[in-house]
């Protein structure tokens, strides 16, 4: 059974076709590897995907619903950890989790219940009520993965969850979602810039490259259609090796900005 | 209602948790209180309007709410750029009520600066005509600030970063201030300027209750403060449900 299905999707940005006419399905219960180079497409199908936009064109359902119709359903259908932090720093870990259960309409007997054991899977139980902005990158998506399982969904989505985490951390935390996938049958759909990664966790994985999916399968399977031997050598081939430059939106000029300061003071 | 309720809480949480942050925005209120009102104090005298501290200090109270309010719906940009904002819009809530308790939040915190100024202005030498109107003060203080954090929430749905925020505070904040007859008297076409400008009501309310002195009378105050709320309410809640990230 699908618990995704995209068909004919695209996103156009005035006079940019970030997404163009794309489909592909995930299955219930796989681990599904959306890889690309920079500003392939990637990030926007995810947001299509979670209902942060809306596609100019294309059909989409998640776990049976359509993102665009029936966004609260689809809502409640996913996690996801986004490629930059979305925890508030001026609150403690614990409240974090709090507010994400109330949002999400988790019980609360149930949500303090789940919040203890989720924490205590990432290790983060112990500093539950230390403030987040006293957290390190990876104690942060640590916590931000707890969070996004606190309302047990069928889809968990991960837009680059590794950037910057150091090999403890990453394999740590893909222990923990191999786990999870294996045990709660929770779907995993996840993007990334480690080829190793990808070649370890997958089941099935897209390559997307200028908005189109150039290639899919296993990774056994893209290796033996590009007569590679690893699938970073697949991946530049399907890719090709010119560096991609990605427009800094407005966001990423005030983040600039902050270090800027920050770095000042 | 839980979600209003528990972001409603976060501001509050976000407001007490920094101690530098309301004492900065003390700075301001209190420099103007004690150095135009002692400044000024023997000139307006002589001018035979009496007490200037009694005439100033409901000016200084609206100044301080509209500054936090305006600064407190602007924190939505901040929660776009540290990512929180995407935690609350994946959410299976609707968008009216992550904006209206956002809003409410912001609106208790810049009540709450509102009465921390009253007390100052007590300290400095005001003195209420009428100690049994506080309540209703305060009332009137929620429901300016209601009104200027969703005119600042609208204004972040807009904006995109923080470069902005000069251009807001240079060109409408300061604006709004200093038409609104908070530092001098209302007359002649100041006056017919400030009937545009919803603090103008605000601050006559305040002196209505404050000192018993008014100009549009306190039942078109509450009425213009009531419906242009409303107004910027539905305006704000409208961009924040446009909001694409």
């Amino acid at each position: 059974m699908n618990i995704i299905e995209v068909k004919n999707l695209s996103k156009k940005f005035k006079g940019l076709t970030a997404v163009d006419n794309i489909s592909f399905n995930v299955e219930k219960g796989e681990i599904f590897a959306f890889l690309g180079p920079n500003g392939a497409g990637k990030s926007t199908t995810i947001k299509m995907l979670t209902t942060l936009l809306h596609p100019t064109e294309g059909e989409m359902q998640l776990n049976g619903h359509n993102p665009v119709e029936n966004p609260d359903e689809v809502r409640r259908s996913f996690g996801i950890v986004f490629q930059d932090p979305s925890l508030d720093d001026e609150l403690t870990a614990y409240e974090n989790i709090e507010l994400h259960g109330v949002l999400y309409d988790v019980p609360r007997a149930i949500g303090r219940k789940r919040a203890e054991e989720l924490l205590k899977l990432v290790e983060l139980w112990d500093r539950k009520d230390d403030f987040v902005k006293t957290f390190s990158g990876g104690m942060k998506r640590r916590l931000e993965i707890a969070r996004g399982l606190l309302h047990h969904p069928k889809i968990l989505f991960l837009d680059e969850p590794t950037l910057g985490l150091d090999p403890q951390t990453r394999n740590h935390m893909w222990n923990y979602i191999k786990e999870l996938n294996q045990k709660e049958g929770i779907t995993v759909f996840f993007t990334t810039h480690y080829m190793e990664e990808a070649d370890r966790i997958a089941g099935r994985i897209a390559i997307i490259d200028h908005g189109k999916i150039v290639a899919s399968g296993t990774t056994q399977e893209l290796k033996e259609k590009t007569g590679k031997a690893s699938l970073e050598d697949a991946f530049l081939e399907l890719t090709g090796k010119v560096i991609r430059e990605e427009e800094a939106g407005s966001i990423d000029v005030m983040r600039m900005n902050r270090r800027m300061w920050a770095g000042k003071k | 209602m839980k979600t209003i309720y528990i972001l409603w809480l976060r501001q509050l949480k976000r407001y007490s948790r920094s101690k530098s942050r309301i004492i900065g925005s003390l700075g301001q209120p209190l420099l103007f209180l004690l150095s135009l009102g002692y400044g000024f104090g023997p000139i307006f005298q002589k001018a035979g309007q009496g007490n200037y501290i009694q005439f100033l200090a409901p000016g200084i109270i609206g100044m301080s709410i509209i500054f936090t309010s305006i600064f407190s719906g602007i924190e939505i940009i901040w929660d776009r750029q540290f990512g929180f904002l995407k935690e609350t819009l994946v959410a299976p809530v609707s968008r009216f009520n992550i904006m209206l308790g956002r809003t409410l939040g912001g609106a208790t915190v810049a009540t709450f600066q509102g009465i921390i100024v009253f007390i100052i202005s007590v300290i400095a030498g005001f003195r209420p005509t009428s100690w049994a109107s506080i309540p209703a003060t305060i009332l009137v203080m929620l429901l300016v600030a209601l009104l200027f954090t969703a005119l600042g929430t609208a204004i972040a749905c807009i904006l995109e970063d923080m470069q902005g925020f000069q251009l807001i505070m240079n060109f409408l904040v300061m604006p709004l201030f200093f038409l609104s007859g908070s530092l001098f008297p209302l007359q002649g076409s100041l006056l017919t300027i400030a009937r545009f400008n919803p603090l103008s009501y605000g601050i006559d309310a305040f002196r209505f209750l404050l000192t018993n002195s008014s100009h549009f009378g306190l039942g078109l105050d509450i009425a213009v403060l009531s419906v242009v709320s409303l107004i910027f309410i539905s305006i704000g809640s409208y961009l924040f449900s446009k909001i694409q990230i």
